[in-house]
């Protein structure tokens, strides 16, 4: 669906007009991201960061064939392939960096993402189909990052695929047969790399699939906006062309600025030193800790230290998927009618704490696993559910949310009639 | 899109019909263009032989053992290389024939280095689709002129590596190469 007042595509270059004719592919990209599609005039930076994800899908395409054309996965040579891309291939060194920390690029744009939607209550109807495809979107993302973090076979590689794999072997009666077949043998060998490697290829495409899923269900009611307010009348919009690629070209320009320093004036920063050690199945790295982009939920595997009816492994490996698939339920969790964060107070300070929580179980991620850090994991753990589970359900009960404006336009201007484009001959309200 | 008449959206035109905007456009667009082809460049240019490829770029040999009619086979970055240790006959024949004659005039002087006209050194390449002419191996097919035969496309080759007859349009590539003693020799 779109707004009655898109505007319509009217090739008049003759090639266009065949094109159109034939296979209306431009029509496709003018109704999705050009001046077919209107878009809410009052859209913040925090809603650049889809742009900014589908980029990264990009980079992390692009770099990742050329990686594969000079990659062997073979446990007898993978280690020796990185090395050789970082010193004989031609920019190698620029391309490997450009993976690595594009990966971590790729997390921390879809995290502002995610708490973007968090806080503006992007998951609300209309909008949940759109929130479950990108909770898809984040998990293909974690097992695709995972397998990619194995392939240079490094310490910090094969231990990461050990303890990993470990975790589906806490799975009760089936758990060690299925982690010896996902592995192809007792520990990670040549058959686990090569699985990996493969995986780690398709899977970004699969992203890429789910990805449009994603788009195609946001065009339906439009891109959510800060007030939370549903799109009532043409003055509420600007087409997506040139106001919104102008903006998330601007946004594309700072997100590259803060890339490449890190691409080129501390590429190492987001690594691990063990990693440049070959792999060695009899020796485990002192203090082995996952890539940062996963630290909050290695907190929440590490909280469970106490066997409890089931065994703490166990427990730890269900809060751990428990933490993300709550997300799932999210759209029918919190109740309340009023979408923006902006207007309601209560929520607002919970969403903060649940930053502060987040935050917390970030550090404790990649702190050592010993006391204090057990203990507060723990209780950053409990809250984390205790947010999602209790807080978020009855929040909508008590809270009195302030007044919404009656539409985008007054948001912004004050009043519907101060708007140019008042009385718009499309005007839906 | 704003005209000029709305207040609210008015744009400063100036006299000569450019805008403010129209300049920042160009200036953005430029950036973003240039820094897109500049990332073009380690894209392509990582495709091309790495260094340790190139560092396989010399190889030397020793044909010391070398007789009269023998050939060796070694390996020049990757592609056979073939090293022949003519006989005297192999020579006449060679020089019996005008340069000017043929398809790709060269003598064998032309061909060999000053001092070791009997040595010849040609890449085992044949100039026409790249296989891998017969001869330098004992009992092999020398073809029609006592040389080397592609047996692809049936290219013939003469004593000094010539091209005589067949589709290959000219002789034998002579690699780069020289002695670093009588009988050391270095190509690349």
């Amino acid at each position: 669906m779109s707004f009655p007042w898109a505007k319509q595509y009217e090739p008049t270059n003759p090639v266009m007009k065949f094109m159109d004719e034939k296979l209306p592919l431009p029509r496709l990209v003018y109704n999705a991201v050009g001046a077919g599609y209107p878009v809410p005039r009052n859209l913040s930076y925090m809603w650049n960061f889809g742009v900014l994800a589908g980029f990264c899908l990009v980079l992390q395409i692009v770099t990742g064939v050329v990686l594969a054309m000079h990659y062997a996965a073979n446990s007898g040579v993978a280690f020796d392939s990185i090395e050789h891309i970082m010193r004989d291939v031609n920019w190698g060194w620029a391309i490997r960096y450009a993976h690595a920390n594009g990966a971590s690029a790729f997390f921390a744009v879809i995290y502002l993402h995610i708490f973007r939607g968090f806080y503006y209550s992007s998951y609300k109807a209309p909008r949940e189909m759109i929130w479950l495809l990108g909770v898809v979107i984040y998990l293909l993302m974690m097992a695709t990052g995972f397998m990619g973090y194995v392939l240079p076979w490094g310490q910090m590689s094969f231990w990461g695929a050990k303890v990993i794999t470990g975790l589906f072997g806490a799975i009760p009666v089936v758990g060690e047969p299925l982690q010896v077949w996902l592995l192809g043998g007792y520990a990670p060998d040549n058959a686990a790399l090569n699985r990996f490697f493969s995986l780690h290829f398709m899977l970004p495409f699969v992203i890429a699939g789910v990805v449009i899923l994603h788009i195609w269900a946001l065009h339906i009611p439009g891109s959510s906006n800060p007030t939370g307010v549903e799109v009532k009348s043409e003055s509420d919009t600007v087409p997506f062309h040139p106001y919104y690629t102008a903006k998330d070209g601007f946004g594309l320009g700072v997100f590259l600025l803060i890339y490449c320093a890190f691409l080129f004036f501390m590429p190492n920063a987001l690594g691990h030193p063990d990693n440049y050690i070959p792999a060695n199945p009899l020796s485990t790295p002192a203090h082995i800790v996952p890539e940062w982009y996963y630290w909050p939920f290695y907190a929440i595997l590490r909280a469970f230290t106490f066997d409890f009816i089931l065994p703490a492994k166990l427990w730890g490996v269900l809060a751990m998927f428990a933490a993300i698939l709550v997300w799932f339920f999210l759209p029918w969790l919190d109740k309340s009618p009023v979408r923006s964060g902006n207007y309601r107070p209560l929520f607002r300070k919970f969403f903060w704490v649940l930053v502060a929580d987040m935050a917390l179980l970030f550090y404790l991620g990649g702190a050592p696993a010993e006391e204090p850090y057990v203990m507060i994991s723990q209780i950053a753990t409990a809250y984390y559910f205790l947010h999602f589970l209790v807080i978020l359900p009855l929040l909508s009960s008590f809270e009195r949310p302030d007044p919404l404006p009656f539409s985008i336009t007054e948001a912004v201007l004050g009043s519907d009639d101060k708007a140019a484009l008042k009385d718009g001959a499309g005007s839906a309200a | 899109m704003a005209t000029t008449t709305d207040t609210a959206n008015s744009e400063v035109v100036a006299e000569d019909g450019v805008r403010r905007r129209d300049f920042i456009e160009i200036a953005a667009v430029s950036v973003a263009a240039t820094g897109g082809l500049i990332t073009i460049l380690p894209l392509v240019s990582q495709m091309a032989p790495s260094k340790d490829v190139l560092a396989e770029s010399t190889t030397e040999l020793d044909i010391s053992a070398l007789e009269p009619g023998q050939s060796i086979k070694a390996v020049f970055r990757k592609q056979p290389v073939f090293v022949r240790n003519l006989t005297p006959a192999e020579i006449d024949a060679a020089n019996a024939v005008d340069p000017g004659d043929l398809r790709d005039s060269q003598s064998l002087a032309d061909r060999t280095i000053e001092g070791h006209e009997n040595i010849l050194v040609v890449m085992g390449v044949c100039t026409h689709l790249g296989c891998v002419p017969l001869g330098a191996a004992e009992g092999e097919n020398k073809g029609e002129f006592g040389g080397y035969f592609c047996p692809c496309h049936g290219s013939h080759y003469d004593t000094a590596a010539r091209i005589r007859k067949g589709p290959a349009p000219s002789n034998l590539e002579v690699p780069d190469y020289s002695f670093t003693s009588d009988t050391t020799i270095v190509i690349g």
